[in-house]
C-alpha cells in the first residue's frame, strides 16, 4: 500500500495486511430462533424431549444449513435481539463459552448445553471499527457470561455441526429509548462499520439476523407446544405485513423493506425492532437482488420467515 | 379467601447491580446498598417468613412464571453490567408457596405457570435483591414474573392472587418489588462519579413519587400508573405495572407508613429503596375511577363482535 510516512517521503510497505485478500460477507442469513424449532430438532445438547413440529421453518433451515455447507466460510456473526444492551452495542471477547442456556420465556423447551467459539480477533476488529465510527460500544469479556438463546438457536439451526467460530453482536435497544427510525440509523451505521472491519480482516463471514418478522405472541401455550393443530399466526393483520415483506425480499427491494420498517414494527411488533435485519442489510449494501426463501411459518402466534441474501450470482438460487 | 393476608412490609426496590457489585464506586450507590443493609434487618425483625418478589426484569410471555426451584444455583451476569462482575447465587424458594401461588391464579382466570429447572436465568433485579435482602437464605423466598402483554386487570388479579395463597397457607410476608422509577439509563459509558438522574424532569417525577410512598399512599400511585408510565417509563412493556401489582397484593388502599431509605441514580435510572409498613392512619380523600377486577376475564374478542 503507498503511504505517505510521518517524514513526508513516499515509501512502499508490503506489509502483511497490504497484501491479505480482501474480506467479505459470502451470505447474509434472516434467520428466526424461536427455541421451538431446536427443540422440535431433538438434538442431543438439547434437554426436553418432543414429538416434532413447525417442519416448514425447519426444512427450511435445514436447507439453508446444505448451502451453507456448499459455502466457504471463516465464521459466523450475528445479531441478537435476546442479549439487550441500552449502552451501545456489545461484543462477544473471550475465546469460549461454555454453559447450559436456558429459555426464560420457554425453559420447558429449551435448555442446551453448548460450547462456543469466539472468533475473538474479528470480534474486536468490529469493534473497533464501531468505535471509529462513533458508534457507543464494548467488548464483553466477563468468562461467566451466557450467550443468549437467540444467538444459540439460529447458530445451531444454520450450523449444527457447529464447526464454525461465531461473534454475537448485542441489540441495542434504541427503538424503545428512541424510535424505530433512530434504531434504523444506527444499526445502519453499525452495518457499515462492520462490514469495513470485515473488509480488512479477510475473513469470509457469514451474517445472520437473529429474529422474527411480526411478533405478537400467544400468552397461552397448548399442554403439548408441538400440537401443530393449536398453531397459527396471531392475526392476519400480522400474516399480512409478513407476506407484503417476504415479497419485495423477492424482489430484491431491501431498501425499501428497510425504509418501511418502523411502520411494520409499529403494526406488527416486528422483532426487527432490534436492528438485526437493517444492520445485515446495511453491511450488504441494501442488496437489490432476490432473497432465496427458505420458510414462513407462525410460532406461538409470531411470523416466522427463512431468508438468505447471496450475493455472488451464480450460487443464488429461487428456492420457494 | 381470608380478607387479611399476614402482610408485614413492602419494599420497592431497584434491579440495577451496582449496590450489589460496585456500591464503593460511586456515594450514591453505596448509600442505596446501606438502604439494602438496612431493609435485610427490618425484613428479618418482622418476622416475615416469606420473601415475594415481583420482578420488572423477569418479562414472561407465557402467562406469569413463578420460580419454584427448591435451590437455584447459578453464576449470573448482568446483560448491560457484566463488566461490573458476575454474581454467584444459591437461593431458597418456598416450592409449596410458589404452587399454591400458580393454583390461585387459576382460580382466578389468569394463565400461570411455575418453573423449576437447574440453570433457569432468574433476573438481574431478582438476584440482586436476594442476595442483599436475604443474604443467608435465613427467609425462603418466591419469585413472579411479569408478562410482557400484561395490563393493569392482569395485574390487579396477579397481586390479588398472591393474597389469596398468602392467606391459604398462613405466610408471614415481606413482599418486594423490583423496579426503577424512572427507567431511562444513559446511552454511553459515564464515570461513576458523574451518575446523576438522567433528566430533571424523571428527577422532579421520581421526587413526587416518593412524596406519596412517603405518605403511604399506595394505591393513589396505582392509580397514577398510566400518569407514571407515559411521563418517566421508556416504552419497554406496556404499562408501568409494578405499583398495581403491589398496591393489589398489599390491599388496595394508602394506609402505610412510607420511608424512602435511600434515592439514587443508577447509570441515569432513578433507584430508590422505600418501605412500606401496613398502619391504621390513612391519607388522602381521593375516590378511584378505575374499575376494581377480581377475575381476569382474557380478551373480550372485540374485533370479532358486532360484524354484519
Ligand atoms: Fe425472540
Amino acid at each position: 500500500m503507498n503511504t505517505l510516512n510521518l517524514a513526508g517521503r513516499f515509501s512502499l510497505d508490503f506489509s502483511t495486511s497490504g497484501v491479505m485478500a480482501r474480506g467479505e460477507i459470502v451470505l447474509g442469513c434472516l434467520a428466526p430462533h424461536p427455541p421451538h424449532v431446536v427443540y422440535a430438532e431433538n438434538p442431543e445438547q438439547n434437554e426436553p424431549f418432543s414429538e416434532g413440529g413447525w417442519e416448514a421453518l425447519r426444512w427450511g433451515y435445514n436447507m439453508l444449513a446444505r448451502k451453507l455447507k456448499d459455502i466457504e466460510y471463516d465464521c459466523i456473526v450475528v445479531l441478537t435481539p435476546h442479549w439487550q444492551t441500552y449502552i451501545g452495542n456489545h461484543f462477544l471477547g473471550l475465546e469460549r463459552f461454555q454453559n447450559i442456556s436456558v429459555d426464560p420465556i420457554f425453559p420447558n423447551l429449551f435448555r442446551f448445553h453448548h460450547d462456543i467459539e469466539v472468533d475473538v480477533e474479528l470480534s474486536e476488529a468490529m469493534q473497533k471499527s464501531a468505535e471509529d465510527a462513533g458508534i457507543v460500544s464494548m467488548m464483553m469479556r466477563n468468562p461467566n457470561f451466557r450467550v443468549d438463546y437467540g444467538t444459540i438457536v439460529s447458530c445451531h439451526m444454520l450450523n449444527p455441526e457447529w464447526d464454525k467460530p461465531i461473534v454475537t453482536i448485542s441489540s441495542n435497544r434504541s427503538t424503545h429509548y428512541y424510535s424505530d427510525e433512530v434504531m434504523n440509523e444506527q444499526a445502519s451505521a453499525l452495518g457499515l462499520a462492520v462490514s469495513k472491519a470485515i473488509e480488512e480482516s479477510g475473513r469470509k463471514v457469514v451474517l445472520v439476523a437473529s429474529h422474527s418478522l411480526s411478533h405478537r405472541h400467544f400468552v397461552t401455550e397448548a399442554p403439548l407446544p408441538e400440537d401443530m393443530s393449536r398453531e397459527h399466526i396471531y392475526n392476519h393483520s400480522q400474516y399480512v405485513w409478513d407476506m407484503k415483506v417476504i415479497e419485495m425480499m423477492r424482489e430484491g427491494k431491501m431498501e425499501e423493506v428497510i425504509g418501511i420498517l418502523p411502520e411494520m414494527i409499529e403494526q406488527t411488533m416486528a422483532e426487527a425492532e432490534g436492528g438485526g435485519l437493517t444492520w445485515m442489510m446495511s453491511a450488504m449494501g441494501m442488496p437489490d437482488y432476490p432473497a432465496e426463501i427458505y420458510g414462513y411459518q407462525s410460532v406461538i402466534g409470531t411470523g416466522n420467515a427463512i431468508a438468505a441474501w447471496d450475493p455472488n450470482p451464480s450460487s443464488r438460487t429461487i428456492v420457494l | 379467601m381470608s380478607d387479611s393476608p399476614d402482610i408485614r412490609l413492602g419494599l420497592y426496590v431497584p434491579p440495577h447491580p451496582h449496590p450489589l457489585l460496585a456500591p464503593e464506586q460511586n456515594d450514591g450507590w453505596g448509600r442505596l446498598r446501606k438502604a439494602f443493609d438496612t431493609c435485610k434487618e427490618r425484613i428479618e425483625e418482622s418476622g416475615a417468613d416469606l420473601i415475594l418478589i415481583y420482578s420488572t426484569t423477569w418479562p414472561s410471555i407465557i402467562g406469569h412464571q413463578i420460580q419454584a426451584h427448591p435451590n437455584p444455583v447459578f453464576t449470573h451476569v448482568d446483560d448491560d453490567f457484566h463488566f461490573l462482575g458476575s454474581m454467584d447465587y444459591e437461593f431458597k424458594m418456598d416450592s409449596e408457596f410458589a404452587e399454591c401461588f400458580r393454583g390461585f391464579c387459576e382460580e382466578r382466570g389468569l394463565h400461570a405457570r411455575t418453573v423449576s429447572y437447574d440453570g433457569f436465568p432468574i433476573d438481574t433485579g431478582s438476584v440482586v435483591a436476594l442476595k442483599l435482602l436475604n443474604p443467608e437464605n435465613k427467609i425462603p423466598a418466591c419469585i413472579v414474573s411479569s408478562n410482557v402483554y400484561s395490563n393493569r386487570a392482569e395485574q390487579i388479579v396477579l397481586g390479588k392472587s398472591a393474597r389469596d395463597a398468602i392467606s391459604k397457607l398462613g405466610r408471614k410476608v415481606a413482599v418486594v418489588v423490583v423496579a426503577s422509577l424512572s427507567n431511562r439509563m444513559f446511552t454511553e459509558h459515564i464515570d461513576p462519579s458523574e451518575d446523576r438522574i438522567h433528566s430533571a424532569k424523571d428527577d422532579e417525577w421520581n421526587r413526587k413519587i416518593l412524596e406519596f410512598f412517603e405518605d403511604g399512599r399506595l394505591e393513589d400511585i396505582s392509580q397514577l400508573s398510566r400518569d407514571i408510565h407515559g411521563q418517566i417509563r421508556v416504552s419497554k412493556v406496556v404499562a408501568y405495572k409494578p405499583a398495581w401489582w403491589m398496591a393489589s397484593a398489599m390491599g388496595q388502599h394508602n394506609n402505610y407508613d412510607g420511608e424512602v431509605l435511600a434515592y439514587e441514580a443508577l447509570h441515569g435510572a432513578g433507584g430508590a429503596v422505600i418501605q412500606l409498613t401496613p398502619s391504621t392512619g390513612g391519607v388522602g380523600d381521593k375516590e378511584f375511577d378505575e374499575d376494581d377486577v377480581e377475575f381476569y376475564q382474557g380478551d373480550r374478542s372485540v374485533l370479532g363482535k358486532g360484524a354484519i
